[in-house]
């Protein structure tokens, strides 16, 4: 049951990363690839009616990791204080840049929320990035289950850890280039003409950038923990999901070059979802190691919830996932196919 | 200041600003859906046009619900660590139902309710207006049911290690607190909204611009707000009184401010308690109607503070007197405001008579004002208990984030949430000003049109 419930809310995660990751990566790129007025409403029309839908892929998670694992919920939550409390900020001002700016008629109020809408994007893709790398690089835990997280400390990983050091850092990066990367594959599909064509040229030039990064945070991964390593020795099925990640990348240039942006983007789909589930793999069934004190990490079995609970939770919860797959694919069926120039909403 | 009293403010203050959005998001996803219906039924314009109007200012409204709602459901765990450790078993799944069940239902089909009336059918442009009604309304329906079980907690099982476990998931969700809470909120939730669109039709009136509209809006606004006002004092205000005074009657002895044991207890109307030598002062009081109201016989007995040790008191008691007079003073307003409206529709001359058309329209921050001090009166009448009975509030908190840190991120609220405040007041300050009969322009793609899905 602890087995199902950790795949579960890693896949609720993956989902949250891999949607809402490319309309964070449209803001990323957004400034650069777009060169004018009419340009940026396209851009805004291709995430618009589902940047919201995306984002509540995170509060769905949320509620589930603090109904199924509470301990969990409790101790992260509280411990990653901070960064949490500033990415509820950026939530705020990315969600109001992004309606407000439809609502202005001035010019320079499109350049402040343009700029704010870009600066939230790419602040939460590097607060995302490093808190997952935190999370793999484990925290240091209490006793009492609780830890606190200064925002940086000697910027070195080990027992007194901050928030932010060199392999958070890494994550960071390698999380802002992603979506960056993501972003644009994405406006690749959704929109036509230069604004397409200028998407794919910055994909093209990100894409080795992507591959760097990945590769160096294999290496980093091991030297911050060495202990992910304990699952792909025992269970070489984990494999798996690193060569996923190779394959997709290995696609990639070859779509971007022949403008087949749905495979494009569907490889960089992929990617995302097998880098998570490489990282979920090195962890379990830890959900939250501890850094510095054997016997102190936060696994399935000390913080799951009573089994009655879950069991009721499992009837619902896939009733309930099932229901928003259904939502979901209405929304995406009928926003299907290029954002136009010139119609309204849906882009027809 | 100490740790305690810090957490208690953060959240105090990003719940109660929160909650002024999805108040009226919940009233007028009702209203509507009623538009819509009449629009569908009749196939006049002025309702197509009336519900496209309001439609912009629910969107703008419930982007604020939403970014001003992500905070609460993290801050169980920031700040309230040790609580969402020992009842996550329990309130976790009605919170996580909440995000499975009515975000994604909303997020969705909102989005196709504000971009979809040209390409969906008629009908199914109605039901995408349905479907945000109901998402709307049933992530009220979860919130309350989650707040339910800290005010009167059933269906669990202690776990030797102090943590809360689920006996019976329809024990939860029918837990009879739940239901009445609901029903007294969500009716709460209609008179803002209701209060808020009669307000808007009164406005038009008395400026003489868009006459058609301000009667649509005045009329709806004042039927929906007379039914809701009247179920707001009964049946839900009055079973919430009486099950309050069954299982909480601490609570409800502070609030009415009564500190001894009283036969035939009178109901203080007006007056300030003063808790340091235990009576009320300058009171107006009606004799024997407290009773009355909670037992429904004159003479019976209402126990008062005197009867609960001191440490079972709620804190803050003063407050917690005050913010159930305000309610229950300015419902008791409603009802003779719309009540006097209502007759006067049903004359046929509640447009011309601009004697009326003032308060409603100046009456439309009260039902804030009321909705606020109700949550109050449940929250501080909960303390000193943060699940009643079980978890005191001072067991809860995350003892590791220190008070510097609270007040870093409380000061960084305050300031989000005034350029919040100014935004949501310009903008829809804006869409009242150009009207429900928006030149072409406003509404096409240039400009006006709402670009997300929010």
């Amino acid at each position: 049951m602890g087995t199902l419930w950790f795949w579960i809310v890693a896949s609720m995660l993956a989902a949250y990363v891999v949607l809402d990751g490319f309309d964070l990566g449209v803001g990323i790129v957004y400034l650069f690839v777009t060169k004018s007025e009419q340009d940026r409403r396209l851009a805004l029309r291709a995430i618009g009616p589902v940047w919201d839908g995306n984002e509540v892929w995170l509060l769905a998670a949320g509620g589930t990791l603090f109904f199924s694992f509470p301990l969990v919920y409790a101790s992260a939550f509280s411990g990653f204080y901070l960064p949490i409390m500033m990415v509820l900020w950026l939530f705020m001002l990315r969600g109001i840049s992004i309606e407000l700016r439809s609502h202005s008629h001035e010019a320079l109020l499109h350049t402040l929320f343009d700029g704010l809408f870009s600066l939230s994007s790419t602040l939460l893709a590097i607060f995302f990035g490093a808190a997952l790398a935190n999370v793999v690089r484990g925290v240091p835990i209490g006793p009492d289950n609780y830890f606190f997280l200064p925002l940086w400390t000697d910027w070195r990983t080990g027992p007194h850890p901050g928030i932010l050091d060199w392999y958070t850092i890494t994550g960071a990066v390698l999380a802002l280039v992603a979506l960056a990367f993501h972003g644009s594959l994405y406006l690749a599909l959704k929109t036509e003409g230069e604004l397409a064509q200028r998407a794919l040229t910055l994909a093209r030039k990100l894409w080795p950038a992507v591959l760097v990064v990945t590769l160096l945070s294999i290496p980093a991964t091991v030297l911050a923990r060495p202990d992910s390593l304990q699952n792909y020795r025992t269970h070489p099925m984990a494999f798996l999901a690193p060569l996923l990640v190779l394959a997709s990348l290995a696609i990639l240039p070859s779509a971007i070059r022949k403008r087949a942006s749905r495979r494009a983007f569907l490889s960089s789909c992929l990617y995302l979802a097998a880098m998570l589930a490489g990282a979920a793999a090195g962890l379990f069934p830890v959900l939250l190691p501890s850094a510095g004190n054997e016997g102190r990490d936060l696994t399935i079995a000390r913080a799951l919830a009573g089994s009655h609970t879950l069991r009721i939770g499992l009837v619902w919860w896939s009733l309930g996932i099932s229901l928003a797959l259904l939502y979901f694919g209405v929304v995406y069926w009928l926003f299907r196919g290029k954002v136009s120039r010139h119609a309204e909403g849906y882009g027809h | 200041m100490d740790i305690l009293t810090l957490h208690r403010i953060h959240f105090a203050f990003t719940i109660t600003y929160h909650y002024l959005f999805p108040q009226l998001t919940m009233g007028l996803a009702l209203l509507i859906v009623v538009l819509k219906t009449l629009a569908l039924k009749t196939g006049q314009e002025r309702y197509a046009v009336s519900t496209r109007f309001w439609a912009k200012i629910f969107a703008i409204n419930f982007l604020l619900g939403v970014v001003t709602g992500i905070p609460m459901e993290f801050q169980f765990g920031t700040n309230w660590s040790e609580f969402s450790r020992r009842t996550g078993g329990v309130i976790g799944m009605p919170v996580a139902m909440e995000g499975i069940f009515s975000f994604f239902l909303e997020s969705a089909f909102l989005g196709l309710f504000l971009f979809g009336e040209k390409r969906l059918s008629p009908k199914a442009h109605w039901a995408s207006a349905f479907l945000v009604f109901i998402g709307s309304w049933l992530s009220g329906f979860f919130i309350i049911v989650a707040n339910a079980w800290m005010q009167h907690p059933v269906a669990y099982q202690l776990q030797p290690n102090g943590v809360f476990e689920v006996s019976s998931f329809w024990a939860l969700m029918f837990n009879p607190w739940a239901w009445i809470e609901y029903a007294h909120n969500m009716s709460g939730a209609v008179i803002t909204g209701a209060f808020v669109m009669s307000a808007v039709g009164a406005l038009y009136l008395l400026q003489g611009r868009d006459v058609e509209y301000g009667r649509t809006f005045l009329k709806l606004g004042v039927i929906a707000g007379l039914i809701s006002c009247a179920t707001q004092i009964f049946p839900t205000g009055d079973l919430h009184g009486k099950y309050l005074a069954k299982h909480q009657p601490v609570s409800i002895a502070a609030m009415e401010g009564l500190f001894h044991s009283e036969k035939g207890a009178a109901m203080v109307v007006l007056g300030q308690p003063d808790f340091e030598h235990q009576k009320i002062d300058n009171p107006l009081a009606v004799n024997k109607v407290l009773s009355f109201l909670i037992y429904g016989t004159f003479s019976a007995e209402v126990q008062g503070l005197d009867q609960f040790p001191q440490d079972q008191w709620p804190t803050t008691l003063p407050l917690l007197f005050y913010s159930y007079h305000i309610m229950a003073g300015l419902g008791t307003y409603f009802v003779a405001l719309m009540s006097l409206a209502g007759l006067l529709l049903w004359r046929g001359n509640l447009y011309t008579s601009r004697w009326i058309l003032w308060p409603i329209l100046l009456s439309f921050p009260l039902p804030y004002i009321a909705n606020t001090a109700g949550w109050m009166c449940a929250e501080i009448g909960r303390q000193p208990w943060v699940v009643y009975g079980l978890i005191r509030t001072s067991e809860g908190y995350s003892t590791h984030i220190g008070s510097g840190t609270s007040l870093f991120t409380l000061l960084g609220f305050l300031g989000m949430y005034s350029v919040l405040s100014i935004l949501w007041i310009v903008l829809v300050y804006n869409f009242i000003q150009t009207g429900p009969k928006a030149p072409d322009h406003e509404t096409s793609e240039t400009s006006g049109q709402s670009i997300t899905a929010v």
